[in-house]
């Protein structure tokens, strides 16, 4: 290639004016999706997980209330998941609609939960669910040994 | 005869307050979002029926148990009979705490209850069985 001068000059002055300040912009049309992207990756990560169960009041310790006998209705949970309501074997899905009837005749009734140390939490949690159904609000654990 | 419209309508939605919207949106979400705290042990919730939700998750203290009868409490282990301690400082902190005991459907019940005793100890009285939804 030659080398020519004068176009060299000529780029000079352009360069001259083209110093002149025109202001300065930051473009801002993409800001909405570049907000947009941030919004959607945090509706995808949050995990509204809530936590949710079967409620329960523990009684304090050495709280402890005589009750009469007619007003205890023993249930009992073995290893093997079994349930035995007052006295007899019933089935679990059976329960609520027996508490239910049990506590229509007797209002003061308090259930005893008692739980063999083998059996699983799924059984014991699936008795108190039935007796949550019955509306039994009178529920004790009883201490397993 | 057509008419010719002689002024133009212009139709559009303005834009310009649009990363506004999108921000306040986002900084909504940003501050609502509770991430978790502590991953706790594999467990898989028992179902059931009649669940209540817990109130708030600021009075909320989980106890983690696996099928393996491994208890967990903030990410650390416990023996059954280490609880009262911990749970006696979180009720003294904080007189609205709600315990909420997450326990593998396969935990022994030998286990749960050595809890409840724990949590007697410790005056944390209101527990809730975490438990799954279940459809039927």
């Amino acid at each position: 290639m030659k080398w020519i001068p004068q176009k060299r000059e000529k780029n000079k002055e352009s360069m001259t004016e083209k110093r002149r300040f025109k202001g300065g912009e930051i473009p801002t049309s993409s800001m909405a999706d570049i907000a947009f992207l941030l919004l959607i990756f945090f509706l995808v990560t949050t995990t509204i997980d809530m936590d949710k169960g079967l409620g329960m009041v523990l009684p304090a310790e050495g709280e402890e209330i005589e009750i009469s006998k007619k007003n205890i209705l023993n249930c009992l949970i073995n290893s093997s998941g079994n349930v035995l309501l007052g006295g007899e074997g019933i089935e679990v899905r059976n329960l609520s609609k027996t508490v239910r009837q049990k506590l229509a005749e007797n209002e003061k009734l308090v259930i005893s939960v008692k739980a063999h140390k083998a059996a699983t939490y799924k059984d014991y949690v699936a008795v108190i669910d039935q007796l949550k159904r019955a509306n039994a609000t009178r529920i004790s654990i009883a201490e397993s040994n | 005869m057509k008419l010719k419209r002689k002024t133009k309508l212009k139709s559009e939605i303005p834009t310009a307050s649009m990363p506004d919207i999108i921000f306040m949106l986002l900084i909504f979400f940003m501050v609502t979002t509770v991430l978790r705290e502590y991953s706790g042990l594999p467990i898989s919730l028992p179902k059931a029926k009649r669940i209540e939700k817990l109130k708030s998750k600021r009075h909320t203290s989980h106890i983690w148990v696996s099928k393996d009868g491994l208890i967990s409490i903030e990410d650390k282990l416990y023996a059954s009979d280490g609880i009262r301690h911990v749970m006696y400082e979180k009720r003294v902190a904080d007189p609205q705490l709600v315990v909420s005991l997450k326990a593998d459907e396969r935990a022994k019940m030998g286990l749960i209850s050595a809890i409840h005793s724990e949590l007697r100890k410790a005056d944390a009285l209101k527990l809730n069985y975490s438990t799954k939804t279940a459809v039927d």
